[in-house]
């Protein structure tokens, strides 16, 4: 193959090359991060909806003209991951297995899955032990960490990896396949069998 | 399965079977509860005849889990308060069948329920000025009419926004009541408190970090401050979740003081004082008669948890004022009550093995786990010498992490994996023997034992497993005589009361609470190995309870 392809006239290598180039080029467009959101999109992004219920709602018009790009795009999902530990979430939820705060892995959410009701959790916090943040993060970094928290309780594959923090783990991340819920059957979730 | 179905009856709600009739012979005044080194008088109930014990009340509380404490009986009456958000319920013995007499529901503010996580719990009602006074894990102390249930009054101590929770009744001396908060986890400053038992107004407040006016020390050079770096003494932990003592003899409080936060021992260089230690103070003003540090600069989380023991015996020949703690790193230390001083401090089952944490490395096998080697509150039998321990045996894996504290949210700095010792069972119970310094029987149990334990001058040691059973061993052999199967895991301790009728009778909470309650909760999911500071998987073939509610069952001989 080497031999074959030295032995190649000249202008057949620099065009081989060219269409390397060309293609290896087109394959780097970067996806764009905003590292600093304008003023007026930062306080658009924070006229969500809820119901009154405080589950689900309406996401702001904003979020929805950018694309939802605290869903997938991975600087944002990054940026959520450290702001998971930063801010103490680990604390009480775990890697995504819960201690006083529930599980994101199983993806059976008090509130829902919906970024909205993920938002507004974080936000203002919720009656059974969950403080508000308000006053401790941006409303983009509240969006970012949505969007993290989002991708631990996946209930479907994403093709952005979270990279929940697998350190202690033995094995490959469960999230990066869809969740498997506790209630899939009416049995309590483990077996009294022994 | 069987057994089961023949359960379902006796569960049900509103069930009730009957009392024997009341005779009258019982004292009506007078108040029955748990002694301080949790060993009962009562002989009904002995080796002969345990294996004839059967339950003839169980009252379903309806409320989930966390059934810590014991019952209170004063005259006729058995009160006992539910997991959060709490109820006090008022049992009348003299009628067949034990109805309730009233019910109270305190307010309480639901954030409170994130707060608790991985602390022991045990509100138990206790008798004192008059009123029945409990704590509540929102920071309250209330103190409530034993016969109306009617509020004397309602104080709030603990700032649960500031991670702060009460987990442990209150301790009566005199015309004070004593309170310690929990919090350690959520970095909140470790405090004990005396409030006036009439009022609730409080007398003073004295920390376990800081300038030694606020320690309520002497001459200690500011070791509360200067031993940590810059303010970090403001949020260091310390707390005082667990039961405080009072030694009427010396005229002593005594209490422990929980490990220093967070977790991640590298932001916190120094001894952290006056963390993970023993504090003797007077109880009218709180001023420090002395204090034993026994883990500077904790390096582990180990919680000093559980109930400390006082007893007068011989040591060495002489006759000593004793002061037992039953250690989370798995030692019972022995000190002299009146000075502090450490006589022993003795291995329990195995040494404990324990290599630093360093941030982002992770550092296997530490034993004991965070969550510590004394499951609950151990019994001493004063004639025999013999000290009843319920233990767990698990180690840990750890990665410290940077921590960041920020207020009403944990403040740990770790990864935690916990585990069972390798080869061995992951719980016991112990009879340490006071004189020979070594373990008379031991125990080997399946599970971790959570359970207080109760022992009793018919020769018997109650306790309770998280997976719900029971038992009744011969405290000198470790036989088991009797056990039987309750609806949920049992956290809490197993008392005995003479009733109106002058019977005998055993009563104990079932209803899974603490670090292993949270770790069999639904919304944990095992998956991730760190559930629940690690202990999720630990004791994940746990069995479900049969009945999520807690369930208060009174046994009886035949």
């Amino acid at each position: 193959m080497t031999t074959k392809l030295s032995s190649a006239p000249l202008a057949v290598k620099s065009l081989l090359m060219c269409m390397l180039l060309m293609s290896s080029l087109c394959g780097c467009e970067r996806e764009k991060r905003q590292y600093r959101t304008d003023p007026p999109v930062a306080a658009a992004l924070d006229e969500v909806a809820p119901m009154p219920n405080g589950i689900a709602g309406a996401p702001p018009d904003a979020y929805v003209a950018a694309g939802e790009p605290y869903k997938s795009n991975a600087y944002d999902l990054s940026q959520g991951k450290q702001l998971y530990s930063e801010f103490n979430c680990s604390g009480c939820h775990a890697e995504g297995g819960g201690a006083s705060g529930p599980a994101f892995l199983n993806g059976w959410w008090r509130y829902g899955p919906q970024a909205v009701s993920v938002f507004v959790s974080i936000r203002d916090g919720r009656p059974r032990g969950m403080p508000a943040f308000r006053s401790r993060l941006t409303t983009e970094q509240i969006w970012q960490l949505a969007g993290y928290v989002q991708t631990i309780g996946a209930y479907s594959a994403k093709t952005s990896a979270p990279g929940r923090n697998d350190a202690m783990q033995s094995r490959p991340s469960e999230n990066r396949s869809p969740a498997k819920s506790s209630y899939a059957s009416d049995q309590w979730p483990y077996s009294a069998a022994q | 399965m069987q057994r089961s179905r023949a359960l379902d009856w006796l569960i049900t709600p509103g069930i009730w079977l009957i009392f024997s009739a009341p005779t009258g012979a019982h004292d009506p005044a007078s108040s029955q509860e748990i002694s301080p080194t949790r060993y009962s008088e009562l002989t009904q109930i002995n080796r002969d005849n345990v294996s004839r014990l059967k339950p003839v009340v169980s009252f379903r509380t309806g409320t989930r889990g966390a059934q810590g404490g014991a019952p209170l009986v004063v005259g006729s009456t058995l009160y006992f308060l539910t997991s959060f958000p709490h109820i006090l319920f008022a049992l009348d013995l003299n009628r067949p069948g034990a109805p309730v007499r009233w019910q109270f529901t305190p307010e309480h503010d639901p954030l409170a329920a994130g707060l608790a996580c991985c602390n022991r719990v045990e509100h138990g009602p206790v008798s004192g000025a008059g009123h029945i006074n409990f704590t509540t894990l929102d920071g309250r102390v209330i103190a409530v009419d034993p016969d109306t249930g009617q509020v004397a009054w309602n104080v709030r101590v603990a700032d649960i926004h500031n991670g702060e929770t009460l987990v442990s009744p209150p301790t009566v001396a005199g015309n004070e009541l004593l309170v310690g908060n929990a919090g350690d986890d959520f970095g909140a400053r470790g405090w004990i408190a005396a409030l006036d038992a009439h009022t609730g107004r409080q007398i003073w407040r004295h920390y376990s970090t800081g300038p030694d006016q606020d320690v309520g020390v002497t001459g200690g050079q500011d070791r509360g401050s200067k031993t940590w770096p810059g303010e970090s003494w403001l949020h260091g932990g310390g707390s005082v979740a667990a039961p405080i003592l009072l030694d009427p003899e010396l005229g002593l409080l005594l209490h422990s003081t929980g490990p220093p936060a967070p977790w991640n021992p590298e932001p916190r260089p120094g001894d952290n004082a006056w963390t993970s230690g023993i504090f003797a103070r007077e109880p009218q003003t709180g001023a420090v008669r002395w204090f034993t540090a026994l883990h500077p600069h904790n390096s582990y989380a180990w919680a000093a948890g559980t109930a400390d023991i006082s007893v007068d015996r011989p040591w060495n020949g002489n006759n000593r004022q004793l002061l037992l703690h039953a250690d989370s790193d798995g030692r019972i230390y022995v000190l002299d009550r009146a000075s502090g001083e450490l006589l022993a401090a003795d291995a329990l089952l195995s040494k404990s093995t324990v290599s630093t944490p360093k941030t982002d490395l992770q550092v296997r096998n530490i034993c004991p786990a965070w969550v510590g080697a004394i499951g609950g509150n151990p019994a001493l039998a004063g004639p025999t010498g013999l000290l009843y321990v319920p233990m767990s045996r698990l180690c840990m894996d750890i990665e410290a992490r940077n921590a960041s504290y920020l207020q009403g949210t944990p403040y740990i700095g770790a990864n935690v994996r916990v585990h069972g010792a390798p080869g061995q069972p992951r719980g016991a119970v112990v009879a340490w023997d006071l004189e020979r310094r070594v373990a008379a029987w031991k125990i080997d149990e399946r599970f971790p034992v959570a359970s207080d334990v109760l022992a009793t001058s018919g020769g018997l040691v109650f306790y309770g497993t998280l997976d719900g059973v029971v038992k009744a061993v011969d405290a000198t052999s470790g036989k088991v005589l009797w056990h039987w199967q309750t609806n949920a895991g049992i956290s809490g301790q197993p008392m005995t009361f003479a009733g109106p009728d002058g019977r005998q009778y055993i009563a104990v909470i079932a209803g899974l609470g603490g670090p292993y309650g949270v770790a069999s909760e639904y919304w944990i999911d095992r998956r991730d190995a760190t559930a629940v500071r690690g202990l999720a998987q630990s004791v994940a073939d746990l069995p479900a309870p049969r009945d999520p509610s807690g369930t208060l069952y009174v046994f009886d001989i035949e």
